[in-house]
């Protein structure tokens, strides 16, 4: 099994390491730098429970090789609060509207929501619906997680 | 005569309970900072991979490991006759002699995807390496796989030593069944289907075991939510029940039922002892779905309803047929709760019900939301629906004739059980003017009439809660347990904080919420500043998980019931302070003060240094500190079933009302919700959000069963549905915005009125799904009576 060296900034952070070329990222984020946020649920890149942002932009950690990452910048649910402790506005809101219930697809919903209101600060319901369409959660019915991405709108996502 | 919680001494008026307040929970999983069992790693940890059966029933002949054992990596592997020789069989709650169930199949596999061998290495992927190097002979026997067929005598054993492939058999009749058929004007007769489903949740069972020799103990940490799981591994390893200690401060990734893991705490746990090194098992989804035996129930009804002219429901015949699959454990149980409930929300008089359970060449079953409930409830709905169509009544209508009136709590339906309390009628009307379903016939009726699919279903529910051991002893004479407790423990320090222990993981149910709440109602403090834990098994009081949507109702009144307890005695200790009899003295907020008297008074803080580190001024005999714990057995158990199977099931009965209009599309067969409305009532409400969400979640189950989620197996019994491409479950685009509403008719049987509410999505939706469907079925002349329903099963109905 050849290992690579890879750099990539994770969090805002310079991570130096060699990994195996079959790694995942999200096996590489969980295991080599013990950020367990990412979570993964099917690992057919399907339940999005795993998304991070590689270069802004949200993917499926379980489908990408920790080497494809060589190079990037990475942001993992870690990387939402500025400084691990205060919450952004819209972890805010997910804990206010209670927008889950076990947390488990709670990372990926993030994820996916925090790229949503980068783009467009204020969705409609129909396109919070649609950019959250490929992250399943089983405890919620949705409908309080539409509503904390609604409240975080609102509110002045800032990020 | 169960033990209640003491007397209330806090405020009727409630500060907290009832009120918006953030889950305690919420902050460390939006942080990303939750720790699910899959996060929990151990110095020297190895991991395991499954060679799974590739057949549905195959005798096994040879199992060659000597390739997979020289992969660099591998400290070892385990084949089924090894770990057979060195473990007790799976506990079955049947009494079926001859059904044995291990981790790992012995000389014959049962079903496709189930375990055959497991390899122990230091990284998942190497132990993946070499599970592919196992090989594994078969002899492929014929596969049984329908449950009618599977009770033929002729039929292929699934298990020879059992005599049959019926597991379970039995007809209860409850009150004059035959005769109130004979004399109703109608009777109608009609075949169910529910089929093999589960609530799946996204993360996958994980478990890490490890044993030290040094203190012969067992450490578990699981994804798990399952009663007895601590004695299962003890009984299976034959470890001491205190040498098992099981870590409930795991977070759950999601249950509802089905995190059973039995086979696999046993495994990883054997594998940890075995080879003397600690061991984690993090099912893929493959392994999850295909031989993590979590499948829900698999079952056929045939109903037959006496009933008259006005469509009032005199009696009901049910038969159910449930498929067990290979190896049956806790899940045939699963129709022994719906007896608790039989008749629904109605006035039915009699009724006979008739239980099997089939084993066959398919996964096992498991648990799953409502334990059995939704199942018999789509089935009671449908027939109030066909009802209704019969008599030429609406469904609503049909399903207000037959509801028990308010006036009649608690009531004894045919089969024992009491429900404790219930306003039915109000209920259905606040979700038929939320619906506005006047508005809601007429946006059908004019659909219709531009030539377009439209129909509106409804349904309602029971959902007992509270939990119950009755129906072991209902389905298994030689179990005569009765006990179902509860307990929680709190503590007050000497810096006068608080906290309590908790005996439970959570699978996001929110009980450290609950449990905070409750307490900062009672002590009149803010929730925000109590700290609740979740022991492991050995240091947690007895518990049964949190199953049968019970935590508000037995956490709930243990908390309730510690709390009083703890403020009797620290007014008892405030008194002796203050030099007077307790009697004489009253809580004012946090202090105790002498009542009426000139303001003497003793703070929280003072009566928490008092008990911690002023022993000279202590009640003379009293212990130091302020600790103390309640533990509950389930209100109204701790009974055994009559001669004729009659029982009182759970104690607490929410009731819900769904009333749903679709429109299908002509030309897919997909169904759109135009409106979604609901009224529930799960008594004295807790926490807002948290009830609003386990409906919620519940619905989107119940969607999922009624249109989507279904394992299907091919002729040759191999599951086609392996993966979230082909097992297909609810997204934002599948789930509708719903309109919700609340009604409150607190349980006689709890402190606060408090019921149950993790259920009744998933009771009430399927039913009132398909019910719509068949109504915009209705003018094509055709209906469906199964779930799910696929478009081109309703592209069929169109045709």
């Amino acid at each position: 099994m050849s290992r690579h060296d890879i750099t990539m900034i994770v969090n805002g952070k310079r991570i130096e390491r060699s990994v195996p070329a079959r790694r995942s990222l999200a096996d590489f984020l969980r295991d080599d730098l013990q950020l367990t946020g990412t979570h993964l649920g099917c690992e057919h890149g399907i339940c999005g429970a795993c998304t991070v942002h590689l270069d802004g932009v949200p993917v499926r950690s379980c489908i990408l090789y920790a080497v494809q990452a060589d190079g990037a910048e990475v942001t993992t649910v870690e990387g939402l609060s500025p400084d691990g402790t205060t919450l952004s506005p819209l972890q805010d809101a997910f804990v206010s509207c209670h927008g889950l219930q076990c947390g488990f697809c709670t990372p990926g919903m993030l994820m996916a929501a925090t790229a949503l209101l980068r783009e467009n600060p204020h969705p409609t319901d129909a396109e919070i619906r649609d950019e959250l369409g490929g992250n399943i959660c089983r405890c919620t019915g949705y409908q309080q997680i539409v509503e904390s991405v609604q409240q975080a709108a609102r509110e002045g996502f800032v990020r | 005569m169960i033990v209640a919680p003491p007397p209330a001494t806090e405020p009727r008026a409630h500060r907290f309970i009832g009120k918006k307040r953030r889950p305690v929970e919420d902050r460390r999983f939006v942080l990303g900072r939750g720790r699910y069992a899959a996060d929990i790693t151990l110095p020297h940890l190895h991991h395991v991979a499954i060679v799974p059966s590739q057949y549905a029933h195959a005798r096994i002949t040879a199992i060659d490991v000597s390739a997979a054992l020289a992969v660099p990596g591998v400290l070892g592997i385990l084949t089924g006759p090894e770990l057979r020789a060195k473990t007790k069989p799976l506990r079955q709650y049947l009494d079926i002699p001859g059904v044995e169930w291990f981790p790992l199949a012995g000389d014959v596999a049962r079903y496709a995807g189930e375990w055959v061998v497991a390899i122990v290495a230091t990284e998942r992927a190497i132990a993946e390496d070499a599970a592919d190097l196992v090989a594994v002979s078969y002899e492929p026997l014929p596969a049984v796989l329908d449950p009618e067929a599977a009770m033929d005598a002729d039929s292929p054993p699934v298990h020879p030593s059992h005599p049959s492939n019926i597991l379970y058999q039995r007809t209860f009749v409850w009150g004059p069944v035959d005769a109130d058929f004979a004399a109703a004007p109608r009777t109608l007769k009609t075949r169910y289907r529910w089929h093999r489903s589960a609530t799946v949740p996204i993360e996958t069972f994980s478990v890490t075991a490890s044993w030290e020799p040094g203190t012969s103990m067992l450490d578990v940490w699981a994804s798990v939510q399952m009663p007895q799981f601590p004695e299962q591994i003890a009984e299976a390893l034959s470890i001491p029940l205190n040498g098992v200690r099981v870590h409930f401060d795991v977070d759950v990734g999601g249950s509802y039922g089905v995190k059973r893991g039995i086979k696999h705490g046993v495994l990883v746990s054997f594998l940890s002892r075995h080879f003397g090194v600690p061991v984690s098992f993090v099912e893929d989804r493959l392994e999850n779905m295909r031989g993590g035996d979590m499948h829900g129930p698999d079952r056929i009804f045939d109903v037959e309803a006496a009933y008259d002219d006005r469509g009032v429901v005199r009696s009901l015949r049910i038969r159910t047929i449930d498929d067990e699959g290979a190896y049956p454990g806790r899940s045939p149980l699963q129709m022994g709760k719906p007896v608790g409930a039989i008749v629904g929300a109605y006035a039915i008089a009699s009724v006979q019900y008739e239980a099997i359970a089939v084993t066959t060449n398919k996964a096992g079953q498991v648990a799953v939301r409502g334990f059995g409930q939704a199942p018999t409830n789509f089935a009671i709905e449908l027939t109030m629906d066909r009802v209704a169509r019969n008599v030429g009544i609406d469904s609503l209508e049909v399903r207000r004739r037959n509801f028990i009136q308010p006036e009649q709590f608690p009531y004894t339906i045919p089969s024992g059980t009491a429900y404790d309390s219930g306003d039915y009628p109000t209920v259905m009307a606040k979700a038929e003017a939320l619906a506005d379903y006047a508005a809601l016939r007429r946006w059908r009726d004019a659909a219709r009439a531009q030539g377009r699919v439209a129909g509106i279903g409804i349904a309602s529910c029971i959902e007992p809660g509270g939990g119950n051991a009755i129906f072991q002893a209902l389905f298994n004479d030689k179990d005569k347990t009765t006990t179902f407790p509860e307990g929680c423990q709190v503590k007050i320090d000497r810096t006068g904080t608080i906290s309590a222990q908790i005996g439970i993981s959570s699978s996001g149910q929110g009980h450290e919420t609950l449990v905070s709440t409750l307490l900062g109602e009672i002590f009149e403090v803010e929730p925000d500043e109590i700290r609740v834990i979740h022991a492991d098994s050995l240091a947690g009081l007895p518990s049964q998980s949190p199953v049968a949507s019970r935590m508000a109702i037995v956490l709930g009144d243990a908390t309730v019931g510690a709390a009083r307890r703890l403020k009797d005695r620290m007014l008892r200790i405030a008194a002796h302070d203050l030099g007077r009899a307790p009697e004489d003295c009253e809580w004012n907020g946090t202090s105790v003060r002498v009542a009426g008297a000139d303001g003497a008074e003793r703070t929280w803080l003072e009566i928490a240094r008092i008990a911690h580190l002023f022993y000279h001024r202590l009640v003379p005999g009293m212990e130091p500190g302020l600790q103390t714990q309640f533990v509950i057995e389930v209100p109204t158990g701790g009974t055994l079933p009559t001669a004729e199977g009659r029982v009182q099931m759970y104690p607490c009965h929410s009731f819900s009302a769904h009333v749903v209009a679709v429109e299908i599309d002509r030309g897919t067969g997909k169904v759109h919700f135009h409106k979604y409305a609901l009224a529930h009532d799960c008594g004295t409400v807790i926490n807002p959000d948290i009830v609003r969400g386990m409906v919620m979640g519940g619905i989107a189950h119940g969607i999922g069963a009624a249109l989507y989620e279904r394992f299907v197996y091919d002729d040759a019994g191999q599951l086609i549905t392996q993966t979230f491409a082909d097992y297909m479950m609810p997204t934002t685009h599948e789930v509708p915005h719903v309109d919700m509403i609340e009604h409150e008719t607190p349980s006689p049987f709890t402190s606060l009125g408090q019921k149950g509410v993790g259920e009744g999505g998933y009771m009430s939706t399927p039913a009132a799904v398909v019910g719509a469907i068949n109504d915009a079925l209705a003018p094509f002349g055709a209906r469906v009576d199964h779930a799910p329903v696929t478009p081109v099963d309703i592209l069929e109905c169109l045709q």
